[in-house]
This record gives structure tokens, sequence and C-alpha cells, in this order.
């Protein structure tokens, strides 16, 4: 294990630039490799990876292995897992990180699946355990109503995911100097197993649930359809997105994509309005992040209002009409 | 077509969190009493993929689950919803595994099981959400994986898959054999029919432990862990008290309400 040296940090481009998770992520890096006293690398893929390795080593990167194969400029799981497993096995980096991205989620537990190193996803925090000088990643588990954290004592490397936004970007310096190096070789075409037929970019009607800054969710105190659309009338009142947990969301009431919650989207909106729902622990991961959360529920007891900054403790539909009209009327004037 | 899934059985995440407690020294959580587990609500969607499967195209599907013996519940729960059979695989060695000792189990199983065309996981599970058992049991058993799929259709020996991605989804193109993780945008698990609910009651599901199938010690020797879990904690929650927003009628708190809101946003 002790061949494993460096931080290396998975780089992925978004419209031609360096995505700002991997800016995130080269900050993290950038932190990790100062305090084990290693080089800070960036693997980046794709025919335009070449052309941003720059901005790379301006963020933080004393290294940059710039893969440029027109195989890579959209992922496939099977071409980035075959070519980053390749170049890890040859440089034996000691940590890996990518973001927790469609990319990352499919592409770090495959790698780590070939390496045989040791992962973390989802992670929310890193650092250098000072003694043993291992990584220690801190992740949520049990839908965020606990946090975990994990160490791999010898497998290498040591892999981590790291959620979007849990850390500032990393400082621009285009004074900062580096070094690129060209990965020779290329995908092999045969070695591809799965095809990628054709991506479709689904357009949301509205505004889109994780990035909306109110969110109006109905729960499964809601109790039918027809009532479901005082919940929307909120919503549209406030400008803002509705959201559902899974209850309501199994009764058929609402769409399953506006699931709130573990096992649908994590929202951290300016307010959060959450109409006659308990407040489960599912649910409740999915909204922690809010900034302001109001509840409207009848029973006083319910979990809602020990997460909440506001309440109201009333059947929601003697208070939602009024509650509507009255924001309408604010908005008009 | 021969389907396997994997499932795993939880704490149920539909609790109140007040009755969620954890044993920071043990690093376990303390199962609330009166609650029982659950399967987990991925792998319930991975089971009504692969019944979506069966009624299109026939065949079989084997569940497996590595759990207590009490997992003989989750496998149950499968064959009512349309499952053809199923296997728990139990062992004191199988305890605290991480994902690569848990995909090794699973590996050892579905080898023993033998023929397949589809091995089905949930994306993750939903208590400690390692995601990435099935990237790993895909490798060992040196099969194509696809994750997150939220369609599935089978035609002459190809899988077409739909991937949830952020905005929007792929398509995408896997031989058979496949290891497949499914995500909750499939859509809703069927309920369990009656009849089978019956039938499945008396059932005796087959417990298979480490020397059943096979499993190498040395991949379930925690001294070879590749992940260890050091600390568990419940984050602090926010501090401030909820304040009640009154009125003397309901329409009266709905303005006071609408009021406070517009100071807020």
């Amino acid at each position: 294990m002790d061949n494993h040296k460096g931080v290396w940090v998975c780089g992925e481009i978004t419209e031609g630039k360096l995505a700002p998770v991997t800016v995130e992520l080269l900050g993290v890096g950038r932190k990790l490799a100062n305090e084990l006293g290693e080089d800070l690398s960036a693997l980046l893929l794709g025919s335009e990876a070449g052309g941003l390795a720059q901005e790379a080593i301006a963020y933080g990167a004393d290294n940059v292995y710039v893969a440029e194969d027109g195989l890579l400029d959209q992922y496939n799981s099977d071409a980035y897992t075959q070519v980053a497993a390749d170049l890890c096995g040859q440089a034996s980096p000691a940590i890996m990180l990518l973001g927790h991205t469609d990319i990352g989620c499919d592409l770090a537990p495959r790698l780590n699946a070939r390496l045989g190193g040791g992962l973390a996803m989802d992670c929310l925090a890193l650092s250098i355990d000072p003694a043993t000088k291992c990584l220690v990643s801190t992740r949520p588990v049990f839908g965020g109503n606990a946090h975990a954290t994990m160490v791999s004592k010898s497998a290498r490397p040591q892999m981590a995911t790291m959620r979007a936004k849990t850390v500032p970007p990393a400082e621009r310096d285009d004074s900062r100097q580096g070094q690129v190096i060209l990965v020779e070789g290329k995908v092999d075409p045969a070695a591809l197993k799965v095809k990628v037929v054709e991506r479709i970019k689904e357009e949301v009607e509205g505004i889109k649930l994780e990035d909306a800054e109110v969110v109006v969710t109905g729960g499964g105190g809601i109790g039918s359809a027809e009532n479901w659309a005082m919940v929307e009338d909120l919503a549209r009142a406030l400008g803002g997105a509705v959201g559902a947990t899974r209850p309501a969301c199994d009764e058929g009431w609402a769409a399953v994509t506006l699931q709130v919650g573990q096992s649908g989207k994590v929202v951290s909106p300016k307010l959060y309005i959450a109409v006659a729902l308990s407040g489960a622990m599912a649910h409740i991961s999915g909204c922690l992040g809010s900034k302001v959360i109001v509840a409207i529920n009848k029973d006083k007891e319910a979990n809602i209002f020990n997460v909440a900054h506001y309440g109201v403790v009333a059947d929601y539909k003697e208070v939602l009409p009024a509650l509507t009209a009255k924001l309408k009327e604010l908005k008009s004037a | 077509m021969n389907i396997i899934v994997c499932v795993k059985q939880v704490l149920d995440p539909e609790i109140p969190p007040a009755r969620f407690q954890i044993d920071p020294e043990a690093k376990q959580v303390i199962p609330p009493p009166g609650v029982p587990p659950v399967i987990s609500v991925y792998d319930e969607r991975a089971v009504e993929a692969a019944c979506r499967l069966k009624d299109a195209h026939q065949g079989k599907i084997t569940v497996i689950s590595m759990g207590s013996e009490q997992a003989a519940d989750v496998i149950k729960h499968a064959i009512s919803m349309g499952a053809d059979d199923g296997f728990v695989l139990s062992d004191p060695a199988f305890e605290n595994l991480d994902s690569f000792g848990t995909a090794h189990v699973l590996s050892k199983a579905i080898q023993k099981i033998g023929e397949y065309d589809l091995v089905l996981c949930g994306r993750e599970a939903a208590d400690w959400g390692a995601g990435q058992v099935g990237s790993i049991l895909a490798e060992m058993l040196g099969i194509p994986v696809v994750t997150r799929a939220s369609d599935i259709q089978a035609a002459d020996e190809t899988l077409r898959v739909k991937r949830v991605v952020s905005d929007g989804f792929e398509v995408l193109e896997a031989p058979m054999p496949s290891l497949v993780t499914v995500s909750s945008e499939i859509g809703l698990p069927r309920l369990p029919a009656g009849v089978r609910l019956m039938m499945v009651r008396r059932k005796q599901i087959p417990v298979w432990n480490a020397g059943d199938i096979g499993a190498e010690p040395s991949q379930l020797d925690q001294a070879n862990a590749h992940t260890e879990i050091t600390g568990l904690s419940v984050p602090t929650r926010k501090t401030t008290e909820c304040e009640i927003i009154t009125g003397a009628t309901p329409d009266e708190t709905g303005v006071n309400l609408a009021l406070k809101l517009a100071e807020l946003i």
C-alpha cells in the first residue's frame, strides 16, 4: 500500500468547462494533498480535455492527466471504467475523488470494484487522520438520519464521491504551474459491452423541484386527489414547486418524480411548506437543508413540528384557502 | 427468461425520527421494538421490474437476501408479488460485511443457482446506502452492469434499459446476462396478490450458509474489509423552537401565516 501516493480528482466537463463539482473537488483535494505532502492530480476525459488542463492547474492540480478520445466525449460506463482503471493501475493513487453525480455514482463503484479499493459514496466531509494518514470520509446513512465516518485501513485507492455544493469552489490562481500528461492508448471499442443508444433531455413543466426557492409538499393527510389541487394552488401562489411524500405518491396524487425524501429528491429551498405530512424519517431527510420549514398539520404531536421553524396546528383544509387567497392578494398588490 | 433479484431487509424508513436510535459504541442502529423490518424500497422496485419482464416473456424469478433468518419475510413478500423461488443467505460470518464481502456472498449464491439472463438489485439500500454492491457483484460475476434503471425491456438476447440521469434519461443496450440496478422511477411496485400471500405463508424458505454456497473464508474475514465504519452519530438538528401561528378563526390563521410568509420571501 505504500506504493500508493497522491490525491486524484476525476474531473467532469459540462458545456466545455470544468463542472462546478470538479472545481469544488480540486479545492478539497488540494487540502488533502497538502496534509499528506503529496501531489494533487486531475484526470480529464474527452476530446476537450486538453483545453481545460490549464484551468485544472489554476484550481490547484499539480498534474493533469488528459485522455483525449472521441469515445470519451460522452459518458460511457465501460469506456470510462476502462481508461480510469488502466491509469490508476499504472499511477497508483492513494486517494481518488469523484463528484456524487450521474457519472460519479456509476463510475466510482465500478472503478473501485475493479481496483479493489475502499469507497465511500455521497460524502459530506473528507479529512486525513493525522495518525494513520488515512482518508476519513463522513457520509449520511439511514436517509441522513445518522452520519457515519468510514476509513479504508489497507485497501487502495481510498475512494470517495462527494456531494455537490458541500464545499466552496477552489480559488483560481492562473499563475500556478503544473504538468500536463497525455494518456497513451485509446479506448478499445470491442470492450464496450453496453451501448448508449440515445440520450433524452426531459423538459420539466414549471419550476424544477430541485431548483425551486419555494417548495410546497403535501403528505398522506391530504386525503384525496381532488384536495391535492389545494397544494398545487398554494405552490402556484408562491411561485414555487410542488413536492409530495412517498405515501402521497403511492396514492397516485402526485407523480413519482415529485417525491421528496430518501427514495426521491433532496431539496434545499429558501422556504419549505409541509402540508398534512407527519415528518417520517425517510421524508425529513429530503428537506432538512431548507432554510425555513413551515408545517401545517392538525396533530400538534406530529414530528414535522420538531424540525419546523413556523407551524400551524389545524386542519389544512380550513387554513389553505385563506392562506392562498391572501398570498395571491399580496402578490398582486 | 431467468432473473435473479437481490433484496435486503431494512429498518422501516417510514418511522418517525424519534424512534430512530443508534448505539454509537457498537456503531449500529438499535431496531425500534414493534416495528417489523421491510424490504428496501429500491429492492422492491427491482422485484417489480422482474415481475414485469416475467409478465412479458415468462420465465423464472429467484430472489436472494443476505441477512438474518428473518429475511425469509422479504423473500415471501417478493414471492407474493410474483417471484417463484427464494433463498436466505445467513451465517454469523455474514454479519457486518462491507460491500465487497456482501457482493462475494451474493455472487457465490448466484453461481450456485446457476443459469440466469439478468441479475437485478436496487440502486442502493435504504439503510446504509453504500450504493456499490450491484457494481461489485457485476464485476465478480464478470457481466456488464447498468445502474439506475427506470425501465427494462428484453428482446432477442438484448436488454434495452432506460437509465435515469439528472436532466432526463439515457437508453442503453446491454447483452444478456447483465446486472441492472433499479431506481424508484420505474414506478410503484404491485401489491402482493391475496392468493399468493396465502400460499407463501407456509412456504419454507431454504437458508444457505457460508459452506452451502462455498464462500471463501478470506473474503468474509473482517481483517480484509475494504472499508470500516469508525463512527456513527446522529447529526444535530435545528435548535430553534417552532413558532406556532394562530388566529381567532381558521381563515385568520391562514391570513396570519400568509403575512408571515410574505416577510420570509
